[in-house]
């Protein structure tokens, strides 16, 4: 089989991972390995057969959509690593925007 | 609070009698606790402060807790003392519905208790404090349980030997240079080491059972959705349940009691009555109960100690008169590849939530918003959690999915259907727990190395059938426990404790 075709530095970035180059040279064929053996799944026929997404399916789990009480803003807040008044605080989001 | 625990230790050492009686009170299990305290032999506080007195001695040496609060402990302990003393005029005591009050319960470092830490064992969220109370600690503290050590983990319950824990090692109660196993490893040395009552656990691909295998306890995975996650850190959401780590089955029947049931906040559990699983094990036999020896799990390669153990187990069985028969489940070998493709596919999207924004690490380089979520998460995470994630997000990237994560749930429902046909032959599989014993401290290195582990645990999983980890031995040379895993019908953990515990009496 050739050699699988993940690029992990790629990939963690899609994962919003930040890896050093230390951390790529050593995930990089231990995550091959795995991908390797993991596609020894392709044998498999699977013809006809659905997909099992739960580990036991039930149908159309529901309630009432009904205010309910939820966490007060200060409970929710109390574990923020920044914050601002009664919002969570972040890095501008937007560069460079006009207005 | 070191002054408070040497004041309540100095009163007992006054009493003799009662020193004599306290010596052994963290030895208890369940239903031994649940027995002392009805008849009054000893009191809630007396039994924690025991329990908090054995976890001073030895968690130096075996570092099963992360975090204890004695003083929350010992509250709770009083607030059930009260209660059972205002009980007492109007029920009788002793009965099931209090088998858990005033009992002190380890809970594993990812289920959240109101007030305390939830940390996963993860440098991501040291310092997060629980703003509410998963639902088994909700039903817990309604039992009366005494809810206020945590114990450690392999990070997001990553790993099979808890050397993932960012926060702490725990080692083997039996043999301190070898591993606890994991991700429950923290809950399997708690018990294991009589540091606690009981422990709970969650399983994912073996998490309980295998640790429970490692460190001589009952340790049973319940069928998927049969008790709640709610408040429960996802790894996998549709492989993830709790389940209970103990010393004996009949305890494991006791704690999971307490545990299953449907829940409003977790649409996977659902509304059917749950037996009464202590019942359940009245009586219990061996006697003409059909158990399945899956022909693909006595392998070449198994530790030939295990593999005497589990020789000896059937032969246990036999001798009890059990009728045995050879099944096959002839998708067991694809079975793991499966698993390192679903549960890192499902964490990669669960530990999205993990981004620095509305708790857990920020990282202080983070000057812009896609360095403060790849920044936060790769100062916060530990390696085995980076690799999984890299690989579920891979196997659900575009171009990948289909041919990694979409094959991989056809091919489960192939592994489901094995089940199903054995159960339809069988009452439950024997199968060895995991292929050895404890392994060193830094011996296993190689990560597809470690998942090999869960070779025998991750089919019953992927399937969503209830398990368990039960004693059988120990090793001849090294003495290192082993367990046996009997797998039942899914929600048939009644079925399954009987048979379990006709198996433990049948020693």
């Amino acid at each position: 089989m050739d050699k699988p075709a993940i690029d992990v530095a790629y990939v963690a970035e899609l994962a919003r991972l930040e890896l050093t180059d230390e951390e790529k040279a050593v995930f990089q064929p231990q995550l091959e390995n795995i991908v390797k053996y993991v596609e020894k799944i392709s044998s498999v026929d699977i013809s006809d057969v659905p997909p099992t997404m739960h580990g036991r399916a039930i149908v159309n789990a529901l309630r009432e959509d009904e205010v309910r009480p939820s966490l007060d803003r200060e409970t929710a807040l109390a574990n923020a690593p920044a914050r601002t008044g009664d919002e969570f605080m972040l890095p501008k989001i937007v560069e460079g925007a006009e207005s | 609070m070191l002054s408070a625990w040497c004041l309540v230790l100095g009163a007992w050492c006054e009493c003799g009698e009662v020193e004599n009686v306290m010596s052994e009170l963290y030895e208890l299990g369940i239903e031994g606790a649940a027995a002392g305290l009805a008849k009054g032999e000893f009191s809630s506080v007396e039994l924690t402060q025991a329990v908090i007195d054995r976890v001073k001695a030895e968690n130096p040496r075996i570092g099963a807790y992360l975090t204890f609060d004695e003083d929350g402990a010992l509250a709770a302990a009083k607030a059930a003392d009260e209660a059972r003393s205002d009980a007492s005029s109007h029920q009788a005591p002793g009965t099931k519905h209090q088998a858990l009050l005033g009992v002190p319960i380890a809970v594993k470092d990812l289920i959240n208790v109101k007030g305390q830490p939830c940390t996963c064992a993860s440098k991501i969220l040291k310092g997060y404090v629980s703003p509410y109370d998963a639902t088994v600690i909700k039903n817990l503290k309604a039992a009366g349980a005494v809810c206020a050590g945590r114990v450690n983990m392999d990070e997001f319950a990553m790993g099979s030997s808890t050397e993932n824990s960012a926060l702490g090692r725990t080692v083997n109660p039996y043999d301190v240079t070898r591993v606890p196993g994991g991700s429950s490893g923290g809950s399997a040395a708690a018990v294991g080491g009589n540091m606690c009552i009981a422990a709970l656990g969650t399983d994912t691909g073996g998490s309980i059972r295998q640790p429970a295998s490692f460190c001589n306890c009952v340790g049973l995975k319940p069928s998927y959705g049969r008790v709640s996650r709610f408040g429960v850190t996802a790894f996998a959401s549709s492989l993830d349940q709790v389940g209970p780590m103990t010393k004996s089955v009949t305890d494991a029947a006791l704690l999971l009691q307490a545990l299953a049931g449907y829940d409003e906040m977790d649409g996977t559990t659902p509304d059917e009555p749950v037996p009464d699983y202590a019942a359940a094990l009245d009586g219990a036999s061996l006697k003409g109960v059909k158990i399945g020896l899956p022909k693909e799990y006595f392998i070449d390669g198994l530790d030939p100690e295990v593999k005497r153990l589990t020789d000896a187990a059937v032969a246990r069985c036999s001798a009890a008169g059990a009728e045995l028969v050879e099944v096959s489940l002839p998708h067991t070998e694809y079975a793991m590849a499966v698993y390192y493709i679903v549960a890192p596919a499902e964490a990669s999207a669960n530990l999205a939530r993990f981004d620095g924004v509305r708790y857990g690490h920020r990282s202080a380089r983070s000057d812009d918003v896609f360095n403060l979520y790849a920044r936060s998460r790769a100062e916060g995470f530990c390696p085995e959690v980076k690799r999984r994630i890299i690989m579920g997000t891979y196997v659900l990237s575009s171009g990948y999915y289909d041919a990694y994560y979409g094959r991989a749930l056809k091919v489960r429902t192939l592994i489901r259907r094995d089940f199903e046909e054995a159960f339809a032959k069988v009452d439950a599989l024997l199968t060895p727990v995991a292929p050895t014993p404890a392994f060193k401290i830094g011996e296993v290195q190689d990560p597809l190395t470690m998942y090999l582990n869960d070779l025998f645990t991750i089919p019953s999983s992927l399937a969503g059938n209830c398990a368990i980890s039960v004693p059988v031995g120990f090793t001849a040379d090294a003495h290192l426990p082993v367990g046996v895993q009997f797998i039942g019908d899914a929600y048939r953990e009644d079925k399954l404790l009987r048979v379990a515990k006709a198996f433990e009496d049948a020693s």
